[in-house]
């Protein structure tokens, strides 16, 4: 039948791009409160209670770095631009604009942003913020061990990249999406409190008819919020970016899984005589200790050891621990290894290597370390994860959903890929018309992220297990594996890939 | 590695696994079942009692606009109006699907109305009537997409539930809904924008005469959007359509097949009407993901757009 004109139709033809156009500048955020602990602030009253009677699309709760890229995201992308945003956090930065300079000493805090969260902060502008203030790239991994048995350098060439990631202290990520939102004509409204308790009324409808209609009123389809300050709000959409205490995630009952490891780690940056370009990482007989670069001549540390260690090398003189670091990175615990020490037989025999090494994967030494340039911050590794990340009028993003250790540096990337996936997943949500607190929608979030972030959990607990305690025969296999890393090329290749986060793992695959 | 295990066991559990080789074999019959199952969750369809009583399929020519109400159609979804906005009850398809058909209809009408594609309320200013609204689950969107909205529907229970939820939201709020049928609509002189009527023109009695008032309620250079089933899943029919959808759904000796359209006779009885077809397109139900997409498939659900090309002759 040749009147039937039937046209191949491109899903999502109209892809929602971010529109970088016609931002208004210097549009501050309207804060509820100008000095939320008083209890005495009727005079601003007035503004406040129009604030509160208008119910707001979103509430995030939680204004930390995952939060606040949610909120940017969402001030950034075309169909969710309009939205009328609540961001609820006690932190003065969130009211007062932190300002942060370049010069300031640098923070114990710091995040390995991977290349698929840069590009996601390029995306919505908040990069170039990141760039004015101090950071570093690196495109050099090395790991080894203390047997002297194996070793294995990254490379991003290896991977075809420019670098393998970049290390920002967390005060600038979050003060660069700070500066982003302040960039955009958003609605959002600071309320610079803190969530006590929530009240989500379920849509009458939503299980059939059987309960009664008399408990309709316009509000019927909104989360309540009640906050310290004794101010409430209404709120389509309630978003968890509370952290890993997440009172959203309290309330709204959501039941988790976790476990401690018996280990601490110490964090602490430290400064050398010249700038650092690599991020090294070296197996113990009683945890990892990783030293990544930050920019100029710094670099933070990650020391993982039993809690009484921590506890001796937290209160130790500067020198002593200082000594004890360069001892850590260097011939403590074991000799070098030597790439000769393989590839020539031996119990390796069967891997058929590939036995061109090029001269910069050759074992390297770290740079000394020189002095201490933060404070030193101990705390007990952990893994933690919601069991649901959503429910009607709820969802939970970042350390609220799941808490990892700090041994790859992927806590806050983890948090960022919820963050963009979820305006995203808001973002097509209105292009067709669905209420942003339809479960249906919401559980789109969940599907997408659970697999990304419990697929790294699972390896950083294989990590930790494989890596933190000293087994005689462990250290061979061990060994095996950095041996493989080191010359089976696509495997190697598929572990940077994951690493800096722009693929699957291929367990999956 | 335990604690791995625990961790993993968390990801979605995937109910498919036993029988993914069988559909993965036979992924038209599932596409068919489950597009055939738009309502076969529904409880035991209620012996059609006295109320209301049920008329022979009017056939009435020398009216200006014939009923197209199906009354053993309309008592089914009588019975099972309490579970409209249950997503997974017996409209667990229609939710399911209501992205993807959106989906078409934000891309199809932002083209035909010159809307910019990347605004949240493109359809701002229009006015949309959905006929068959049932519960509201088309029209709710589309009223958050903008449009103005009048939802109507011959079965009076889906109008109050539609009422009731759109109340909820005060984006839907404004949503005008009416019990009533599109021909007394024409009677009373009502046009729009744009026509919807999604998964309804398999029901009705008459589906030609009822595109025509479809055709008649549309503006000159109006959109008509249509959605059904496509009659040749005939072919497909098993002993599992036989009893969940033919037995169960349909009481015995309607010739119900014979008022799904292929489509091919769904562009002929609208370009009779006046509308010419301008897109088509299939739905494809991916039976792992639980999702629908679009597809040019439309052997099995499909979904019509088409513009209104004169003042219809009725
Ligand atoms: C000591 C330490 C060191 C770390 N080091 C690293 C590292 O090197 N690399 C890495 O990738 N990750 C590291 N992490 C993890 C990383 O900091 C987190 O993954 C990241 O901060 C998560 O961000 P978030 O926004 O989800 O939560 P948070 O950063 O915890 O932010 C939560 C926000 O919610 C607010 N809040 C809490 N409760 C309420 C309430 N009831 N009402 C309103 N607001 C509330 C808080 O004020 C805070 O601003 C470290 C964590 C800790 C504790
Ligand atoms: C399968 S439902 C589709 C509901 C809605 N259009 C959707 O797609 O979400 C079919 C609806 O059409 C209604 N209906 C059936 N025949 C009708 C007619 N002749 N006039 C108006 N509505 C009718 C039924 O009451 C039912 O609510």
């Amino acid at each position: 039948m040749n009147s039937l004109i039937r046209r191949k139709l491109v899903e999502n033809a109209y892809r929602l791009k971010l529109s970088h156009k016609g931002f208004c500048t210097g549009a501050a955020a309207k804060v509820s409160s100008s000095n939320g602990a008083q209890p005495s602030n009727d005079h601003v009253g007035q503004q406040k209670s129009s604030n509160k009677s208008e119910p707001h699309d979103i509430a995030i709760v939680g204004g930390g770095m995952v939060g606040m890229a949610l909120a940017c995201s969402l001030a950034r992308m075309p169909m969710t631009k309009h939205l009328k945003v609540a961001i609820i956090d006690s932190n003065p930065a969130l009211s007062n604009g932190l300002s942060i300079k370049k010069e300031d000493p640098p923070d114990a805090r710091v995040s390995t942003v991977t290349p698929a969260t840069i590009s996601l902060f390029k995306d919505i502008g908040a990069w170039k913020y990141v760039e004015q203030h101090r950071h570093a790239y690196f495109d050099q991994m090395q790991v080894w061990d203390y047997t002297g048995l194996g070793y294995t350098r990254y490379d991003a060439r290896d991977v075809h990249k420019e670098y393998l990631g970049c290390v920002v202290e967390n005060k600038v990520l979050h003060s660069s999406l700070l500066s982003c939102m302040q960039d955009t004509d958003f609605q959002k409204t600071i309320y610079p409190s803190r969530l006590s308790s929530m009240a989500l009324n379920p849509g009458i409808l939503s299980m059939g008819m059987n309960s009664t209609s008399s408990g309709l009123n316009e509000r019927g389809n909104l989360a309540k919020l009640d906050l310290s300050d004794g101010n409430s709000l209404y709120a389509k959409l309630v978003v968890g970016a509370d952290g890993s205490k997440s009172r959203v995630r309290e309330l709204a009952g959501f039941k988790t899984t976790g476990w401690k490891y018996s280990q601490n780690a110490i964090i602490c940056t430290v400064e050398h005589h010249a700038e650092n370009r690599c991020a090294w990482q070296r197996f113990l007989p009683t945890g990892p200790i990783a030293l990544l670069p930050i920019g100029d001549n710094f670099s933070n540390i990650v020391w993982t050891m039993n809690p009484e260690e921590a506890t001796d090398r937290k209160s130790m003189v500067e020198d002593d621990f200082v000594k004890a670091v360069n001892s850590a990175l260097d011939y403590g615990f074991g000799p070098h290894p030597k790439s000769s020490n393989f590839g020539s037989g031996g119990i390796f025999s069967w891997f058929k290597t590939d036995t061109t090494i090029c001269a910069n994967e050759c074992f390297k030494v770290p740079p000394k370390v020189m002095k201490l340039a933060s404070e030193r911050m101990v705390f007990p590794l952990s893994l933690m994860h919601a069991n649901n990340y959503v429910s009607k009028h709820v969802v939970l993003i970042g350390d609220a959903a799941h808490t990892v250790h700090p041994l790859a540096g992927q806590g806050v990337n983890l948090g960022f890929g919820d963050a963009f996936s979820l305006s995203r997943i808001i973002s097509e949500g209105i292009a067709v018309g669905t209420d942003i607190s339809e479960v249906n929608l919401l559980k789109k979030y969940e599907a997408e992220r659970k697999t990304a972030n419990v697929t790294m959990m699972a390896i950083l607990d294989g990590f930790q297990r494989a890596y933190s305690v000293d087994f005689g025969p462990l250290n061979v296999l061990r060994a095996a594996a950095f041996h493989g890393a080191q010359y089976i090329p696509p495997l190697k290749r598929s572990i940077i890939s994951y690493a800096s986060g722009d693929q699957r793992l291929p367990i999956f695959s | 590695m335990a604690m791995t295990w625990k961790l993993l066991k968390q990801l979605r559990p995937p109910p498919y696994t036993a029988t993914a080789s069988t559909s993965l074999h036979r992924p038209r019959f599932l596409n068919f079942q489950n597009a055939t199952r738009l309502f076969s969750d529904q409880p035991p369809l209620p012996p059609p009692s006295g109320e209301p009583p049920p008329i022979p399929p009017p056939q009435n020519s020398h009216s200006p606009s014939p009923s197209s109400l199906n009354q053993a159609e309309l008592a089914k979804f009588a019975a099972i109006a309490g579970t409209w906005w249950d997503s997974e009850g017996p409209f667990k398809p229609l939710h399911a699907m209501n992205p993807t058909r959106l989906a078409f209809i934000r891309s199809t009408l932002c083209r035909h109305f010159r809307r910019d594609p990347l605004s949240a309320r493109p359809f701002e200013g229009l006015k949309f009537i959905d006929v068959g609204c049932g519960g509201g689950i088309l029209s709710e969107p589309l009223a958050r997409m903008g449009a103005s909205v009048t939802g109507v529907d011959a079965v009076e229970k889906n109008i109050k539930i539609a009422r009731l939820h759109a109340d909820l939201d005060p984006v839907t709020s404004s949503i005008e809904y009416h019990c009533t049928t599109a021909e007394k609509l024409v009677d009373e002189q009502r046009s729009f924008d744009a026509v919807f009527a999604l998964e309804v023109i398999e029901h009705v009695a008459n589906p030609a005469e009822f595109c025509k008032s479809l055709s008649a309620l549309t503006v000159p250079d109006g959109a008509t959007v249509i959605s059904t089933i496509n009659r040749s899943m005939r072919a497909y029919a098993t002993a599992i359509i036989a009893a969940e959808y033919l037995l169960h759904w349909l009481p015995k000796g309607t010739h119900q097949w014979s008022s799904f359209l292929t489509p091919e006779e769904l562009v002929l009885i609208l370009e009779r009407a006046s509308i010419s077809v301008q897109e088509m397109a299939g739905f494809a139900y991916n039976p792992l993901t639980g999702r629908w997409s679009i597809s040019d498939d439309v052997s099995v659900n499909f979904i019509a757009y088409g513009t209104k090309t004169e003042t219809a002759t009725l």
